[in-house]
């Protein structure tokens, strides 16, 4: 009866999308089968990028083909896969409009279309000096540019930037920082570079026991920090960061991270998202807070907790439970914590493990994880080796949308030193 | 936390100096807290912002962060910084008494 079947659509095919159409279309495949439900999941390109994996092309440690898979390849048979630029979402009629006409109803809307980086948010970013020694290292390109850039670099200031906050992955630009130190030590100019990280928070990380672990390394490695500095203009030809408070801070190579915003068609939709596109999403069950049938997960929600790849696959658990209550007409039962867990990588091949919540610092101690205790908030090899292993579970179990073994939904509070 | 007095009020404040109620601001105690983080007087466009800043707050849950308040106050980022020098968003928060924003993790 198609006039009865109901429509699952997915914005955006990236980690969190992803999970979400190998998760439902696994508990809808006997409705699949008959037509009961459909899922189509919506997204520009075919480009699926292994997103942890930039992190290491400036090092020249990756290529830009270990990194990039076809997006359709990830995903079921049974789930459509719509190759078209998203124009608008009629929330008053449940429709997604799409670039050249095309409309796609739905009965559940996802929203999982990411953040993306925003350099002509800041005067001058994209100007003079942009991808020769101005670098945007979260797109393929940048960080693709950067790593040649990096290769003939040495001596003089490199300087590691955040522009604003909200970034994706933000102990990214950390890790950057402390490969940057091991990266000119091995090829033996490390004397003549200086580096810097600039940050517009008041310390090294956003939360403060680890802020503190993460500002000891810094300082270890001779790496300058500079706080409160929130990025007004850069002026690449003559080499400088501008402080919105006219302070400036010298570059000879600068590896920026841009302002943040959510997809393009969610920053000229009032109601659904905030002044910068993300969408304003219920921090427990992740259900819009402007229509009950819209639901968001991953980075492109609102909610205070990390934008990274393992808060995407844990909320995944929470909002398929709820997308499964909604469409049977149930209350919406299940919440998610905020759980966050991250390798900080800091060269050397060792690196830290952070665990976190809404509520929860990160802190010290050990995480259960069921191949032995990784180590929290201290440097260990076997948290680097985990962090390198996590390409592989990253494309075998958490696209595919499985729980990882010893790795809850729900934080644990076990081993942790509070 | 602590208490403080501002404007002859007792407030509980968190370890940060921010009002643990936001119900129990007034203007006065605004200019209050103003004053003792190094804002003698408060204009209108101060104003603007502080006002801007607490209905977002009383009716989302959740204060603009910087660049929200640049689109949509109607105050440019870069004047924001010279009427709430160095983090404009949260000493903004502070003076308008509603909890530190936490748009950033």
């Amino acid at each position: 009866m198609p006039s009865s079947r109901r429509h699952i659509v997915i914005l955006g095919g990236g980690t969190a999308g992803t999970i979400m159409a190998n998760r439902l279309a696994r508990h809808y495949a006997p409705d699949l089968e008959v037509g009961a439900i459909d899922i189509s999941v919506v997204d520009e390109n075919d480009r699926h990028i292994y997103q942890p994996g930039l992190l290491f092309l400036p090092f020249g440690m990756y290529d830009a083909e270990d990194v990039v898979k076809p997006r359709g390849e990830q995903l079921p048979p049974t789930v459509h896969y719509v190759q078209a630029t998203i124009a608008h979402v009629d929330t008053d009629a449940a429709l997604v409009v799409l670039e050249g006409g095309r409309q796609l109803t739905y009965d559940v809307l996802i929203i999982a279309t990411g953040t993306r980086t925003a350099p002509d948010e800041t005067e001058g970013m994209s100007g003079p000096g942009w991808q020769e020694r101005v670098f945007d290292w979260y797109t393929l390109e940048g960080a693709s540019g950067l790593g040649k850039a990096m290769a003939t670099f040495n001596r003089g200031n490199l300087v590691i930037s955040i522009t604003d906050m909200p970034i994706k992955c933000p102990v990214a630009p950390l890790e950057f920082a402390f490969l940057a130190d091991w990266y000119f030590q091995q090829r033996g100019v490390r004397e003549q570079v200086t580096i810097s990280y600039v940050t517009p928070l008041d310390a090294a990380f956003t939360k403060p026991a680890a802020a503190q672990a993460l500002a000891h390394l810094l300082e270890e490695k001779g790496i300058q920090l500079v706080t409160e500095f929130a990025t007004g203009s850069i002026d690449g030809a003559a080499g400088k960061l501008i402080s919105f408070d006219e302070r400036e801070v010298a570059f000879d190579l600068l590896a920026v991270v841009p302002v943040h915003t959510g997809a393009t068609f969610l920053l000229k939709a009032p109601g659904l998202a905030n002044a910068m596109g993300f969408v304003k999403t219920d921090p427990a069950t992740l259900q819009s807070k402007h229509r009950p049938n819209i639901f968001a997960i991953g980075d492109a929600t609102d909610v205070p907790a990390s934008k990274a790849g393992s808060v995407a696959h844990f909320e995944a658990e929470v909002l398929e439970q709820n997308v499964i209550q909604f469409l049977a007409g149930e209350p919406l039962t299940n919440t998610f914590d905020g759980h966050a867990n991250c390798f900080i990588e800091t060269g050397f091949h060792k690196a830290l493990l952070i665990d976190f919540n809404y509520e929860t610092e990160p802190v010290t101690g050990h995480f259960p994880f069921s191949v032995g205790p990784l180590s929290l908030l201290k440097e260990s090899r076997l948290n680097h080796l985990g962090k390198m292993a996590f390409k592989y579970v990253y494309w075998h179990a958490l696209l595919p949308g499985y729980d990882i073994p010893g790795v809850p939904t729900h934080m644990s509070l076990a081993g942790k030193d509070l | 936390m602590s208490t403080n007095s501002y404007a002859g009020v007792d407030l509980a404040l968190d370890g940060e100096g921010f009002l643990q109620d936001p119900a129990q601001w007034t203007p006065q105690i605004g200019e209050a807290i103003a004053a003792a983080n190094g804002i003698p007087v408060l204009t209108d466009r101060h104003w603007i912002v502080l006002h801007f800043m607490r209905n977002t707050f009383l009716s989302t849950g959740d204060a603009p962060s910087i660049r929200g308040l640049g689109k949509e106050s109607g105050v440019p980022v870069k004047e924001l910084y010279q009427l709430f020098p160095k983090g404009p968003a949260k000493l903004a928060a502070k003076i308008c008494g509603i909890p530190k924003p936490h748009g950033c993790i």
